[in-house]
Parts: C-alpha cells; sequence; structure tokens
C-alpha cells in the first residue's frame, strides 16, 4: 500500500494545455499514472497527447470519472481552481500552484474540510507513491518502492533526503509534499496518521522547516498517536528573524518558529532529528535495520 | 511585506479607523516644518519596520520647534535593534504627528493564525506595552477570540469581544467599530497581521489608533496596486537588484556567497556552512529550470556583496538538469569574472555529465566536491576570515 495516490488514482489535470501542466502532467502519465483528463475553460474537446481536455473539473469526472485533480493554474486564478476542484466531486485536489494569497487559502481551506476534499498544498511538489504513481513535480528516478514514508514542506530536500535513502538501498512507501506556505490543506499531523495506518510503511521522515507551529504540533501528536518511528530533519537554523526564506511560510515572526525550538520539542518527544539532510537518512536507515 | 507606520496609518484613514494626522519627513528640515504646521506638543516617530523602537529612543514628544529639530536630528539616520535581534534597521524618515491626550492605552490586533487556520482577534485593556510581556505575567490579561471563518465579523461580534476584554464602558462602541474595521482591514487589504498598540482613549473619550503595524501578503500584491508600490522600494542594495532579476534572496553578515536550487535545500545549505563554522553571507534560492542566465544574475547579485570572499553553489537536480546548470556556470564565468573561490557540487537529475562538462571547462577557482557536507567544509575554509 502507499498513501493518497496510488494505481487506483485518475487524474486529471486542471493546466494541462499550458507549459508546465502539460510537461509535469505527460510525465506523470508516463511513470504509470492513470491520466483520465486535463481541464482547461474554453478548451474542452482538445486533447493533449491523447488525453481529453474539458471545460470544468465537473465534466472530468463525469465523463472520464477522474478522483484526483491536479491543480497547475497561474497563483491568480488558482483559488478558485481549487474551489471548483472542491466541488467537483474529487476526492483528492493536489494543489502545486506557487503563490497563492493566503486569505484565499483561508477561505478555501475550511471549504475543502466541509466537503470532506483532502487538500494537498498548495506550492507543494505533490505526492509519489513509488511503482504506483506520482502527482506532482516530484523527480520519480530518486525513490524506489520501500517502507519509508516521508512527509515534508519542502521539494529539493526531500529529493536530497530520498537519493540518499536509495542509495543506502531502501525506498519509499510514499513521498507527500505538503508545501511552504502558511496556510496548506493537509498538514504533518494528517499525513502522520495515514502512514501509521499504512501497513507498508515502517518508518516515517519528517521534514520541516522554520515558520508557524505544525511541527511543534506533530511533536505532541506524534507522542500521543504514532507507534512507529519517526526521524525528523528541521532548515532554517541560520535564518534572520523576519525575513521570509524563499517559501511564504517560512518566516520566524518575532520570536516563534524557529528551528531550534521545533527541533526541541520534537527531541522532547523522543524524535531524533538530524543534524543535516545526509545525517537525517542516516538515522533513517539506521532505525530501520535495528 | 511589513509596511512603516505611516503607511499603515494610510491604510487605517481609508478604511475609517480614526488615528492623529501627521506628516511624513525624511530629512531634519522637512520634520521641523511638518512639526510647525502641525503644531506642539507632536510627536517624532522614527518610521523602521520593527518594534521596540520607543525603547530605543526613537520616538519624542517635542514641546516646541527646538526640540522638534534636536529629536528629528536625533532620530533621522539612528540604528535600531530589534527585541528579538533583528537588524539594525537604519531609521530613513520619522512621521510628526499631533500629540495626544492619553486617557487609557489598550491593546488590539488581528493576526493569521497559522495553527488554528483562522484569523484570531486579541485585545487587552494594558496596552501601550510589550503584548507578550503581559500576557506571560498574567493570561487573563489578553484576551484572544478566534474569527469564525463561516460567518461574517461584525460590530456585534466585535463587541463581546472588547468587553470581554474589560475596556472602559463608555469606550466599548467605538473601540468594536475598530476592531470590526480592523477585520476589515484584514480582508479587503490582505493583511495577514494588524496591531494597534497602543490603542488609546483620548482624555475627551475618544478611541484612536496611535500606532499601526501591519504586514501585508506578499502573494496578494497583483490586487493592490498602491501597496505594490510599496513593495518596489527595497533598502538594501543587493536585495533591490535580486528583486530586479527576479530572484529570492536574502541577505545575511557572513562571508560565504550561496546559491542552492529549492529554498527548503537552500535553508539546509546555510545551516551546513553555519555548521561547517561558516557565516552564510546570503540566501539565493536559484528555482527550478536554473539556466546560464539565471546564474550569471545569481552570481553578480552574490559578488556585489563586497563581504564575500568564496561561492558555494549547491545543486540537488530533480527537474532541473545538472549538465544544464553546469553549462551555465562555464558560460557565467566566461561572462564575469568572479575573481574568488567557487565550490560547486551538483548532484541529482544527470549530475556525472554536469561534472564532465565542469572538468572539461577545468575553470581556474572553480572546486567540485561531491556532498552537501564536504562542500560546504571546502568553502568554509577557502572563504578564511570566519570564527
Amino acid at each position: 500500500m502507499s498513501i493518497i495516490v496510488d494505481g487506483n488514482t485518475k487524474l486529471a489535470v486542471s493546466g494541462l494545455t499550458g507549459r508546465e501542466g502539460s510537461f509535469h502532467g505527460l510525465r506523470n502519465k508516463a511513470y504509470g499514472t492513470d491520466l483520465v483528463a486535463g481541464v482547461t475553460p474554453g478548451k474542452g474537446g482538445q486533447d493533449v497527447e491523447g488525453t481529453p481536455v474539458f471545460d470544468t473539473i465537473k465534466e472530468a469526472v463525469t465523463e472520464a470519472g477522474a478522483n484526483t485533480s491536479m491543480i497547475f493554474v497561474p497563483a491568480r486564478f488558482a483559488a478558485p481552481a481549487i474551489n471548483e476542484a472542491i466541488d467537483s466531486g474529487v476526492e483528492t485536489v493536489i494543489a502545486i500552484t506557487e503563490g497563492i494569497p493566503v486569505l484565499d487559502m483561508l477561505e478555501t481551506y475550511w471549504k475543502a474540510k466541509e466537503a470532506g476534499v483532502r487538500l494537498i498544498g498548495p506550492n507543494c511538489p505533490g505526492v509519489l507513491s513509488p511503482g504506483k504513481a506520482n502527482v506532482g513535480i516530484i523527480p520519480d528516478s530518486f525513490f524506489d518502492p520501500g517502507p519509508i514514508g516521508v512527509v515534508s514542506k519542502s521539494g529539493t530536500l526531500t529529493y536530497q533526503i530520498g537519493n540518499e535513502l536509495k542509495q543506502a538501498g531502501t525506498g519509499n512507501s510514499s513521498i507527500v509534499g505538503i508545501g511552504g506556505d502558511p496556510i496548506v490543506g493537509t498538514d504533518f499531523i494528517d499525513v502522520l496518521k495515514l502512514y501509521e495506518a499504512d501497513p507498508d510503511t515502517e518508518l516515517i521522515v519528517m521534514v520541516g522547516e522554520i515558520g508557524g507551529d505544525a511541527e511543534e504540533r506533530a511533536a505532541e501528536f506524534i507522542a500521543a498517536e504514532i507507534t512507529k518511528p519517526v526521524v525528523a530533519y528541521i532548515a532554517g537554523f541560520t535564518a534572520p528573524p523576519g525575513k521570509q526564506m524563499g517559501h511564504a511560510g517560512a518566516i520566524i515572526s518575532g520570536s516563534s518558529g524557529t528551528a531550534q525550538a521545533k527541533k526541541d520539542a520534537l527531541e522532547a518527544k523522543g524524535v531524533r532529528v538530524g543534524e543535516s539532510p545526509t545525517e537525517t537518512a542516516a538515522i533513517a536507515v539506521e532505525t530501520l535495520r535495528a | 511585506m511589513d509596511l512603516l507606520e505611516y503607511q499603515g496609518k494610510q491604510l487605517f484613514a481609508k478604511h475609517g479607523i480614526a488615528a492623529p494626522s501627521g506628516e511624513v519627513a525624511d530629512n531634519v528640515d522637512g520634520a521641523v516644518a511638518a512639526a510647525e504646521r502641525i503644531g506642539y506638543p507632536c510627536a517624532i516617530k522614527a518610521q523602521v519596520l520593527i518594534g521596540g523602537r520607543g525603547k530605543a529612543g526613537g520616538v519624542k514628544i517635542a514641546k516646541d520647534v527646538d526640540e522638534a529639530r534636536q529629536y528629528a536630528s536625533d532620530i533621522i539616520g539612528m540604528d535600531i535593534t530589534g527585541p528579538h535581534g533583528e537588524g539594525p534597521f537604519r531609521v530613513d524618515s520619522v512621521w510628526v504627528e499631533g500629540g495626544s491626550d492619553i486617557a487609557e492605552e489598550y491593546y488590539a490586533s488581528i493576526i493569521l493564525d497559522r495553527g488554528e487556520k483562522k484569523l484570531l482577534t486579541m485585545v487587552s485593556a494594558k496596552g501601550g506595552m510589550d503584548v507578550e510581556a503581559v500576557a506571560a505575567a498574567n493570561p487573563a490579561d489578553l484576551t484572544k477570540v478566534h474569527i469564525d471563518p463561516t460567518r461574517p465579523f461584525d460590530a456585534a461580534a466585535a463587541r463581546s469581544i472588547v468587553e470581554a476584554a474589560g475596556l472602559a464602558e463608555d469606550a466599548l462602541d467605538q473601540a468594536a467599530d475598530v476592531l470590526a474595521k480592523l477585520a476589515e482591514v484584514a480582508r479587503e487589504e490582505d493583511a495577514t497581521l494588524i496591531e494597534v498598540n497602543p490603542l488609546i482613549v483620548t482624555a475627551d473619550r475618544n478611541v484612536v489608533a496611535l500606532d499601526a503595524k501591519v504586514t501585508i501578503d506578499g502573494n496578494s500584491l497583483f490586487r493592490h496596486e498602491d501597496l505594490a508600490e510599496i513593495a518596489d522600494t527595497v533598502d538594501d542594495p543587493q536585495e533591490q537588484m535580486a528583486k530586479e532579476k527576479g530572484l529570492t534572496y536574502v541577505k545575511l553578515d557572513g562571508n560565504v556567497g550561496i546559491l542552492a536550487n529549492g529554498a527548503g535545500l537552500c535553508m539546509s545549505t546555510l545551516d551546513v556552512v553555519a555548521q561547517a563554522g561558516g557565516a552564510p553571507a546570503n540566501f539565493l534560492d536559484a528555482g527550478g529550470g536554473s539556466k546560464a542566465d539565471a546564474i550569471v544574475n545569481a552570481l553578480e547579485v552574490i559578488k556585489s556583496d563586497s563581504k564575500v570572499t568564496a561561492i558555494l553553489f549547491n545543486i540537488f537536480g530533480g527537474i532541473t538538469r545538472c549538465d544544464e546548470i553546469a553549462k551555465g556556470i562555464v558560460t557565467a564565468s566566461q561572462q564575469i569574472d568572479l575573481g574568488m573561490p567557487l565550490v560547486v557540487r551538483l548532484d541529482g537529475t544527470n549530475f556525472e555529465e554536469g561534472l564532465a562538462i565542469l572538468a572539461e571547462a577545468d575553470l581556474p577557482n572553480l572546486h567540485q566536491e561531491k556532498t552537501m557536507l564536504d562542500a560546504a567544509r571546502r568553502v568554509v575554509e577557502l572563504a578564511g576570515g570566519a570564527s
């Protein structure tokens, strides 16, 4: 097994007719993901290398059987597109788009909650379940199937750690990029819960960074609810307060949201925190083989 | 994006929140002229993006023209460091406003609570001081109430909050109106933090915002032309240059210039450089498809910081291919003379091809390392001078 995306995923890509959307949508298809539809208003009836394009996500659901929506549309149109996806009847919405106004996401977050739709992102690299399906921009060549579940706020940092795990001869049940925005649809806790229930996941690697308190909340949750070993990495020890470090959510506000506070919170609950991506991967492998 | 006090007060005025009127000035003569027009006593307030300026001597009340001149010349050009070590921030301008006759000092704010995914209102009858200290001393002194995302937040909802905070009975209606309007500023201006400290009641019982601290969501600027203009002015020359070139750059204090791809990997690179005993000079995320011109731009920005003595490129190619990066480095080295060591670590997609391209080009002063940690140690050694 794996989580969120797998062999049952039927994917509709909003923005499939665009440059980025077609590049990644077709990459996902080449990996084996069941790409059933593209969605672009006004381009219904066209196709992208054999994949039919619809005007609305709802049509992609009713006509092509889509159950997962990937959002690849520009930031200023993305929140309405996510809202459309939530209303369309899909189970999962994965929003890759970076730069969506956060108060729009606030509304969208509660809309998804109310509808019971799982929203991943925005500003995330998507979800990969090695050997089964890839929805997003994660380069699949660094990840083999295996027993480690990864959940991360960062893309490239995850690829770095995944590659080290692969070189150590292990692999992943799934890799979930939850995104680097202040408000994301799915948090560490939601994904930890899924990995805990997933029989193929034996160990969880959690990659956090400065800003907010999602890591601290996860630490409490791990102590209370997670029986599988968790290894963590936190980026941003050298980040100055008040400066946004690339991701919209990666900012230390006053004295809160520091990397040290997150590391301390996790270690206080018995979670080992690696000093570097390399050490984190090494601890994961060592724990798994102990 | 943080607004200066006077910019925040301009937003308040737009939404009908009472605040003292005044003028902004970036030189002493201008400040004195403003004071003369406004009359005495008047407040001369440093315009900096940091709290604690009062304690630092950045806010003074002038009783006459001599004091106005004295205080303006003291404040303009001073450096203020924040309570958590932020900065120092140079004061480029002052806001001169009419003196207020203060009867009560309250605190009111609305912030985005990331954990709860709601806007959070906070009100206290003990304003004018550090609100974190007030809450630490006695949590009951700070009333915190989340705004229900599914319901409108109106004066009635606001009134129950200011009542709970124990504000003076005759100020409740006005304070509730201010709180409701702050929520309107949050929604309509895409503000993720609005803090009024102090929110005062004047001797003649008017509720007035004496300060304004506002943070606007940078992702929303496409729909706020007036605020986008403010965002275009950046003080730091490297940050300005990076902005013009469309790069995500944050200036730091050290001498090791850094470029990595992806925000997370870039933060991690700064950390491992620090662990190796070095001091990072900057954060620079090269982003996704980093081609030659992006690399030239990045190197120009890093190099323009005179403190930098060595540069580290830490690339993990995902969609970005390392051979493209390597070609970019070779092209860039033909276009600009770095005059300092460049340590390159390439891993991920097509890294063998990338390494081969760099080996063949045989660039002077270029050092390759296989791992992130070795690359960090090497660049620290080459940069020298760090603790």
